[in-house]
């Protein structure tokens, strides 16, 4: 199959507020504005942001628990944000979810074997004897003994839980595993055997997984890719390793910045970035950030500014640091992955990356 | 044990061998299994823990703030200023709570009232402890409202806690605990239902403020990073017991217990690389309703040999201000 | 704190057994004294025919007896057997609270389920459900048996209809809470359609509180009942109830007193039982309504 395993383009949600019978024109929040992504078969891709960001709305959307306002969702080429109900069924296969909470989103009247098995008796009957080998055979995959079948969630731990809830997602076999801040509510050390469990399943599987998070540090920890998004946007997309090692966009250095970390001898130079972020409903015009921005100019306050390609494969939206220059057809190509012909065409000119590397000071090297 | 010659005038909290326990239907969970340490003036003391480990559970037992129908202390002295606070009336009580010890919690939504305005809210404070007019609590209030840096305090004091951020009703709550200039600030989680830059502001705040206002601060999270950048004394908890107490540089760069080794090793750290599998604590933490036969850390700890299945170990000091519960402390140390 | 905040859906529902009933009597002994009260009152309602004796035969000459061996309560005033017409009543009563208040119970869950899920329906049958309310109990059931004429099909009827808006209401605000909960999303997830979502994981959530109401709607329709019996509108006269009984006794108050204290006290000790079986269960299922040890 050509094209990546799953495509997000232009994804929008606005969720009015109240009915507006007697009312001309209804408030919107604006939870998510024009987002695009994709995701290769086997890679993880992270969705970082704080909360009201609209990352959890994008997993929402994704899984379809809401339906867009406006864009597509791809799976292999197939747009299923547009599919009726009979046909999206069919697709709930291929992406499945893990949520945050291990409490709240497992049914407390359930055992474990029901809750891990109910997703494939939606699509297929079976036998008593063909549900017990499927539920030993997911509680093995997810690290539990088979034993723990016919245990209720309120007899098992949390990081048990969780792992119930990962079988669950695995029990059709899908493609792409949505986690939305799967281990923020787990413990350090149960969080650490979450983790390696996500790797080893991808390892083993070929899982791609969309990993939504607020943890920068378990985000650097598992993504090929990380999506920053702020207000409803994406902010910046990049691989993992160029975003830590030198962010871009003001407010992911703002988010590595702010992050605590475990490590008593480092001394924090920067202030943390200052103010709150904004109401979704009346977000600031231009680029939502600025009001918070250290770098903003007068453009920032007008423009939204568009997501940029640059010369190491990522995107950024911001005028300051990644100015856009009339590349044609560049804004429909900086979702995903630029094309390698356009970062070349890119690196040269406008904003050099020698500039970039000076501006951007690495936060942690800052410190030491 | 340890620095216990010290009962000098510097110890401002010191509390031994504090005992709590929860009353269920059939059982009995001994959430502190007999734990000592000291808050000295001014200085900032991390308890870290997962949960469960009783780090909360300590707080509400020195602020005697424990549900009164399922919990109780029972063994143990917290002397404040030397007094014992667990033998003051309920009247005394309240009089030190809020006057020299205040408390802000993880949820701010929760510790505020609803129908009445922050400025309210942070005069009532006020005037509960001073005697002071109405009007000048008032200004007190709105005063209070510009140190803890929130954004125009005239019209802020006039907000509900529902109009305001979950960053500002934050602000708001520290402003209220801070409003009597108390000797102890107990700090339970209080970012942790915070954003990265917004945790960032508090946290700093809170620093700032201790260090202006000479407010010892105890620290109760479970985010080794948290306590990396704001502490500098550092208790490590486990199941109901302190496994180890350091200061936060010696803590951080030689654990002595199994425990606290983990637990740094299972934060994801670039410093590390990534992509790799992270080390593990194995197993699950013991259930307190079941007595515990030695180290309650032993059935998941790589160093456990006999004695630690036989014998409960008692913190001893393991280096100058550095002491840990741990048969074999040493060799963990020098891995 | 996980000790401080154990959540309450954390407590498992599963099938109560014989061995629990001393734990159940200790924790919760409201609902094991109403429970235990109502059952005993059951058993002698059903077994009427086997030790009661007759409760219709009228014998003009033992007309207002006073009680003896033959009859324990006495005689009424066309010289039926008292005791047999109150444990006969019993069985009238009885079974109009019990089916009404499944009725009530049935049609409130299924309307407060759809009302939960489906938002126009909601808009229509709720506002129809509140023109309902606004009706009072008593006067509707009357119109209602006018339009047919007595019988215990439309008594159970009539009873139930009034009774079924708040049912449907409180069905409809358990679904609204839970139709959120991560579960309900995370089957949806799983390929579940909604019918299924609705009845594996949805419905099971109000039982607890349909038990509940359920027991209020038992306790009132059993009052409702004696009411309408009273006016002349409830069982028909030749079928023995508590309501009739008091009715037709009541010009004998001062002669005959058991004739009309017998069934009214039954009436409210088995009010009572309900009710208190009522507030148990409430209890039981709803940690927070009461405060533990």
């Amino acid at each position: 199959m050509n094209g990546p395993l799953l495509k997000v383009e232009n994804l929008t949600k606005h969720y009015p507020l109240g009915s507006g019978i007697f009312k001309k024109s209804i408030p919107v929040i604006r939870a998510v504005e024009d987002v695009s992504f994709s995701v290769e078969a086997g890679e993880t891709l992270c969705i970082v942001g704080e909360s009201g960001c609209g990352k959890s709305t994008v997993a929402r959307l994704l899984m379809r628990l809401v339906a867009p306002t406006a864009g597509r969702v791809l799976i292999d080429g197939t747009d299923i944000a547009g599919l009726k109900k009979d046909a999206l069924h069919s697709w709930r296969r291929r992406m499945q979810m893990v949520f945050q909470d291990p409490y709240s989103s497992l049914n407390p009247r359930l055992t474990a074997g029901q809750i891990i098995t109910e997703p494939v008796e939606n699509f297929e009957r079976l036998s008593r004897k063909q549900r017990h080998a499927l539920a030993a055979d997911l509680l093995r995959k997810v690290g539990m003994s088979p034993e723990m079948m016919h245990r209720l969630p309120s007899e098992l731990s949390g990081g048990q839980r969780q792992r119930l809830g990962i079988a669950r997602a695995l029990s059709l076999n899908p493609s792409v595993i949505i986690a939305d801040e799967a281990v923020s509510a787990l413990d350090v050390s149960v969080q650490a055997q979450i983790l390696n469990l996500l790797l080893d399943l991808q390892q083993q599987m070929g899982i791609a997984f969309v990993f939504i998070s607020h943890d920068l540090g378990v985000v650097e920890h598992i993504a090929h890719r990380v999506a920053v998004m702020y207000l409803g946007r994406i902010v910046e997309l990049a691989p993992s390793e160029a975003l830590f090692a030198k962010p871009v966009h003001p407010y992911t250095e703002a988010l590595i910045a702010a992050a605590p970390v475990p490590d008593p001898m480092r001394v924090r130079l920067e202030a943390p970035v200052e103010g709150e972020v904004p109401s979704p409903i009346n977000p600031p015009k231009g680029c939502a950030f600025h009001p918070r921005c250290p770098l903003a100019v007068e453009r920032c306050r007008i423009d939204v500014p568009p997501l940029v390609p640059m010369a190491d494969g990522r995107v950024v939206a911001c005028h300051v640091r990644a100015p856009a220059t009339d590349i044609p057809g560049q804004l429909a190509e900086a979702s995903g992955y630029p094309p390698a012909s356009l970062a070349r065409f890119r690196s040269g000119i406008g904003y050099p990356k020698a500039q970039i590397l000076r501006q951007v000071q690495h936060p942690r090297e800052a410190g030491d | 044990m340890l620095m216990r010659e010290s009962i000098e005038e510097d110890v401002l909290l010191d509390i031994r061998d504090l005992e709590t326990h929860f009353y269920g239907e059939e059982s009995v969970t001994r959430a502190l299994g007999g734990i000592s340490f000291q808050v000295k003036k001014g200085e900032t003391l991390g308890v870290v823990g997962e949960s469960g480990c009783g780090k909360s559970v300590t707080a509400l037992s020195i602020l005697r703030l424990l549900p009164k129908l399922s919990a109780r202390t029972v063994g143990g002295e917290i002397r404040f200023h030397g007094r014992d606070i667990l033998e003051l009336s309920d009247r005394e009580m309240r009089k030190i709570r809020g006057d020299q010890i205040a408390m802000i919690f993880q949820e701010p939504m929760t510790s505020l009232n609803p129908v009445y305005t922050v400025g309210h809210q942070i005069a009532e404070a006020v005037q509960i402890h001073t005697k002071a007019s109405r009007s000048v609590a008032m200004e007190k209030a709105e005063e209070m409202l510009r140190l803890v840096r929130i954004a125009d305090p005239e019209r802020r004091v006039n907000n509900y806690p529902h109009e305001l951020s979950g960053g500002m009703r934050q602000r708001a709550m520290i402003a209220i605990a801070l409003a009597c200039s108390p000797e102890l600030l107990i700090a339970d989680e209080p970012t942790t239902a915070l954003d990265v830059t917004i945790q960032a502001q508090i946290l700093r705040l809170i620093v700032d403020l201790k260090e202006r206002t000479g407010t010892a601060v105890m620290f109760i999270t479970h985010d080794l990073g948290v306590v990396a950048e704001t502490c500098q004394r550092v208790i490590v908890m486990y199941a109901g017991r302190i496994v180890e107490q350091a200061n936060v540089i010696d803590l951080f760069a030689r654990p002595a217990h199994p425990y606290t080794q983990g637990l740094m090793r299972s934060v994801p750290d670039r410093r590390r690389g990534r992509q790799r599998r992270l080390p593990e604590i194995p197993g699950i933490v013991p259930n307190l309703r079941e007595p515990i036969v030695g180290c309650s850390f032993a059935p998941r700890c790589p160093f456990a040999i006999d004695i630690c299945r036989d014998k409960t170990p008692i913190l001893r000091d393991v280096g100058s201000s550095h002491a840990a519960a741990c048969w074999r402390a040493e060799e963990v140390m020098g891995v | 704190m996980n000790l401080l905040s154990t959540p309450v859906e954390a407590v498992p529902m599963r099938q109560l057994r014989l061995s629990d009933v001393p734990r159940l009597g200790r924790r919760h002994p409201l609902v094991l004294v109403g429970g235990g009260l109502l059952a005993v009152l059951s058993i002698l309602a059903i077994a009427a025919p086997l030790y009661a004796g007759d409760a219709v035969n009228m014998d003009p000459f033992k007309r207002l007896q006073p009680p003896s061996a033959e009859m324990w309560f006495g005689s009424d005033n066309l010289g039926r057997d008292v005791f047999a017409r109150t444990i006969f009543g019993a069985r009238i009563s009885l079974m109009v609270g019990l089916l009404s208040a499944a009725c009530a119970a049935l049609a409130g869950a299924l309307i407060g389920v759809i009302a939960g899920y489906s938002r126009s329906f909601d808009n229509v049958v709720m506002r129809v459900m509140d023109g309902l309310m606004s009706i009072p109990t008593i006067l509707l059931a009357i119109a209602l048996i006018s339009l047919t004429g007595p019988g215990i099909g439309i008594l159970i009827v009539a009873i139930a209809i009034p009774e079924t808006p708040a049912v449907a209401r409180l069905v409809r605000s358990v679904v609204l809470g839970v139709r959120e909960r991560p579960y309900v999303e995370a089957a949806l997830c799983g390929g579940a359609r909604l019918p299924k979502v609705l009845w594996r994981h949805i419905l099971p959530s109000t039982i607890p509180a349909l038990m509940v109401q359920g027991a209020t709607v038992c306790a009132s329709a059993i009052l409702t009942e004696a009411g309408l019996s009273f006016l002349g509108v409830g069982v028909p006269p030749e079928i023995p109830s508590w309501g009739n009984m008091i009715a037709s006794s009541r010009l004998y108050l001062a002669i005959a007193p058991l004739t009309i204290f017998a069934p009214g006290i039954c009436l409210a000790v088995t009010v009572l039982a309900v009710n208190l079986l009522g507030d148990g269960l409430r209890d039981m299922f709803d940690p927070r309504s009461k405060r533990r040890r």
